[in-house]
């Protein structure tokens, strides 16, 4: 099924594509269509785009979407589907011709390596690009992004990828419909350990600990309780977790009010190059592929003006893109680290950008996998994420993790922008993926739930 | 006698002073050796773990950052990177709006509540409830309400230079001498010509006293109000340096702060000298 194919023509025959009877005849019909898409306006071809891609996400096996449109008929699927799917949305954003409705925008960013792609796209150009003057403003906290977003003071901003979906549903303030049409980074995050922890290396040890987290609403916050509990430490009981701007936690850590914590980068490595902590593990040891970080709008922004919003995201993905490449690493981290964006030394951003670091204990690492940038927001990120906002009691009551998942997660305007930035998109809307060696069916969540011993409540 | 007491005040002032840097120069100076490693493990350390060097800096290094920031003041790097100047600039702006907003509504209620005693009594619990909140505790309602981080922490300066001019200028007109008064009274001046001509200047010297406690406690405000709200401003300079771990900025910081509020404090004393009068 072409992408410019339309994905509501039911009949089949005896060509490639099984619209024709003959292969000859389907040629010289392909040929035509080809030139009709291509002189169609923009709209038209995008929002076939995306209904292909709809299409595709609910019917991956060709004959058996055949057989449905055979059966109700073109018109009926195309309206049923534009009630489960904002297709003319989605469409809309996407199309990306016209000039942004407003040019000069402010995207609120926290000082950690997990806002690359935001940052970066600043100092090299890639607002620029998109004809748009981004304001990049480094922000204070977790809580004050998200308020100076509310506010409209941010057009975009930089957010821990479950806030969005808190926000949306009005989890610590008041609900807010919310999206994140990119993940920004995956992996980078670490357990560090003040130095005189040395030699507990075993979680069993860690009773009675204090760490520290980003925020409440933090993958930080879920994979570090996700790994106590995997070691048979009670997160709530037995530890202490405290919330603190990541840019205050090393200072925490050498004044010893904290063990230690789960944190973002630059700030674990920044521990180990002052000789306060060491890295005890990385994130990605616990979930390899986890997400961390997103690129978050309001779905008002969305809506309002989806050339803006358009061509930021198609900026973001398009950084994310060069960022994905080790060989930019080092030039990435350059230019980053100056006070106008992490105020960070070159030295230790390097170090978390090209994966070759110092672990704190006088080895020298190698793991070329410790950050990287894949802007798709996969829909059973967000399912995990809700699964562990109820393990912990951050969700109560009936939770419809696939629908909100779907509301928050943009996943189509990810896949055209990552095809226009030489990325490969996934064909697929979920994936299963395991955490510390257990499966997560993203179709079970009830179950991958109840399947845990230690949970609150 | 007093200007010979004067100069030796100055001599001991600055002896001090020079002991102080001594010593703090003596204490951070020496230095271990580090932790033994590889060269190319030190190479991805910091300075503190390779050579075991304090991270504290001395007075020599603040002196050198110090003056690289007096040398240049007003440069712009760009959003988040700008010169000391600017940023003292946008606290100083944040400070004086938040002041004369608090100074506008404070003394006219402060006159309403000396010249009534029935104000006085109903506005009363009100004020003792109010004036112990701590100002940055208004911050997360301030944000939510007004929707917008610069006027949030103009509020948050309005809210907490309120009080003492208020209670000030509450205590400084119900106290003017009763005297004054009866013959104002006596000569059947109005309530407006009475407030303006004999209540005011009697009462000034106390007005200006709370005027002088609210500048204190709205420079002392506007560096944590900063530091959570972040973007422009002395408060964020300190956020953002200690962000980067740099004590040497932030002790910087620390000298202006103080030096600029000694200034705001001094220019209100002045002001104060003017007003009073000998009796």
């Amino acid at each position: 099924m072409s992408m410019f194919n339309d994905p509501f023509n039911g009949s089949k025959g005896a060509c490639t594509c099984g619209k024709h009877t003959t292969q000859s005849e389907h040629d010289v019909a392909s040929a035509a269509e080809a030139r009709k898409v291509a002189q169609s306006c923009e709209e038209q071809q995008l929002e076939r785009v995306v209904q292909s891609a709809v299409m595709r996400a609910l019917f991956p096996n060709d004959l058996a979407r055949r057989n449905f449109l055979k059966a109700v008929g073109g018109a009926t699927a195309a309206a049923a589907i534009a009630q489960v799917f904002p297709v003319g949305l989605a469409s809309e954003v996407l199309a990306a011709g016209g000039p942004p409705e407003k040019k000069n925008l402010k995207v609120g960013f926290i000082p950690i390596t997990c806002a690359t792609p935001i940052i970066m796209a600043h100092p090299m150009g890639f607002y620029a690009k998109q004809g748009l003057d981004v304001e990049v403003v480094k922000t204070a906290g977790w809580a004050v992004i998200r308020d100076k977003t509310l506010n409209k003071e941010y057009d975009a901003a930089h957010m821990l990828s479950p806030m969005p979906l808190a926000m949306s549903l009005g989890l610590g303030s008041t609900a807010v419909p919310f999206t994140v049409p990119a993940i920004e980074n995956v992996n980078g995050q670490a357990i560090t350990l003040a130095m005189i922890h040395k030699d507990k290396r075993d979680p069993k040890q860690w009773k009675g600990f204090k760490f520290a987290i980003p925020f409440d609403y933090s993958m930080h916050n879920y994979l570090l309780r996700y790994y106590l509990a995997e070691h048979g430490l009670n997160p709530d009981t037995d530890v202490q977790l405290r919330s603190i701007p990541p840019p205050e936690m090393v200072a925490n850590l050498r004044a010893g009010n904290i063990d230690g914590f789960l944190a973002p980068d630059n700030v674990c490595q920044r521990a180990i190059f002052d000789g306060v902590g060491f890295n005890h593990i990385l994130s990605k040891e616990i979930w390899d592929g986890h997400p961390c970080c997103a690129f978050a709008a309001s779905r008002e922004f969305v809506t309002q003006a989806p050339n803006s919003y358009g061509a930021l995201l198609r900026s973001i993905i398009e950084a994310a893109a060069f960022a994905s490449k080790p060989e930019n690493r080092k030039q990435i981290a350059e230019a980053i680290a100056p006070a106008n964006y992490l105020n960070a030394p070159v030295t230790v951003l390097e170090q978390v950008l090209t994966g070759t670091y110092a672990d704190g204990l006088g080895n020298v690492k190698q793991d070329p996998n410790r950050v990287t940038f894949d802007p798709f927001p996969w829909e059973s990120f967000a399912v995990w994420m809700l699964t562990q906002m109820k393990r912990w009691g951050q969700l109560k009551g009936d939770v419809d993790y696939q629908g909100i998942a779907r509301e928050v997660f943009l996943q189509t305007d990810a896949v055209r922008l990552m095809k226009e930035a030489g990325l490969t998109p996934p064909t697929a809307t979920t994936k299963t993926f395991s955490v510390m060696g257990k499966t997560f069916d993203p179709a079970k969540p009830a179950e991958y739930l109840a399947s845990f011993p230690i949970k609150s409540g | 006698m007093t200007r010979s007491l004067e100069l030796r005040a100055r001599v001991v002032s600055l002896v001090l002073f020079a002991v102080f840097l001594l010593v703090w120069h003596l204490a951070v100076s020496g230095g271990g050796s580090g932790q033994k490693m590889t060269p190319e493990y030190a190479k991805l350390m910091g300075i503190s773990a390779t050579q075991g060097k304090s991270a504290m800096p001395g007075p020599l290094d603040v002196g050198a950052t110090l003056w690289k920031h007096i040398k240049d003041p007003f440069y712009v790097r760009g959003t988040n990177d700008v010169g000391l100047g600017l940023q003292l600039g946008h606290s100083m702006l944040r400070v004086a709006m938040g002041y004369f907003l608090a100074m506008a509504v404070a003394i006219p209620l402060g006159f309403l509540i000396g010249m009534s005693p029935l104000m006085s009594r109903a506005l009363d619990p009100f004020i003792q409830v109010l004036k112990p909140i701590s100002p940055l505790a208004w911050m997360p309602l301030a944000l939510y309400t007004i929707k917008d981080s610069g006027m949030s922490a103009i509020f948050v300066i309005f809210i907490c230079s309120i009080w003492p001019m208020l209670i000030n200028t509450a205590f400084g007109v119900a106290n003017v001498r009763k005297e004054w008064i009866n013959v104002a009274r006596t000569l059947e001046v109005g309530t407006f010509r009475k407030a303006f001509t004999v209540i005011l200047p009697a009462a000034a010297p106390t007005i200006v006293t709370g005027m002088r406690i609210s500048v204190g406690i709205a420079w002392l405000v506007i560096v944590a109000a900063e530091m959570l709200v972040g973007g422009t401003g002395i408060g964020y300079f300190v956020w953002n340096e200690w962000n980067n771990l740099s004590i040497t900025n932030v002790i910087v910081a620390i000298i202006v702060i103080g030096l600029v509020g000694m200034l705001l404090d001094q220019m209100l004393a002045r002001f104060g000298r003017l007003v009073t009068f000998p009796e």
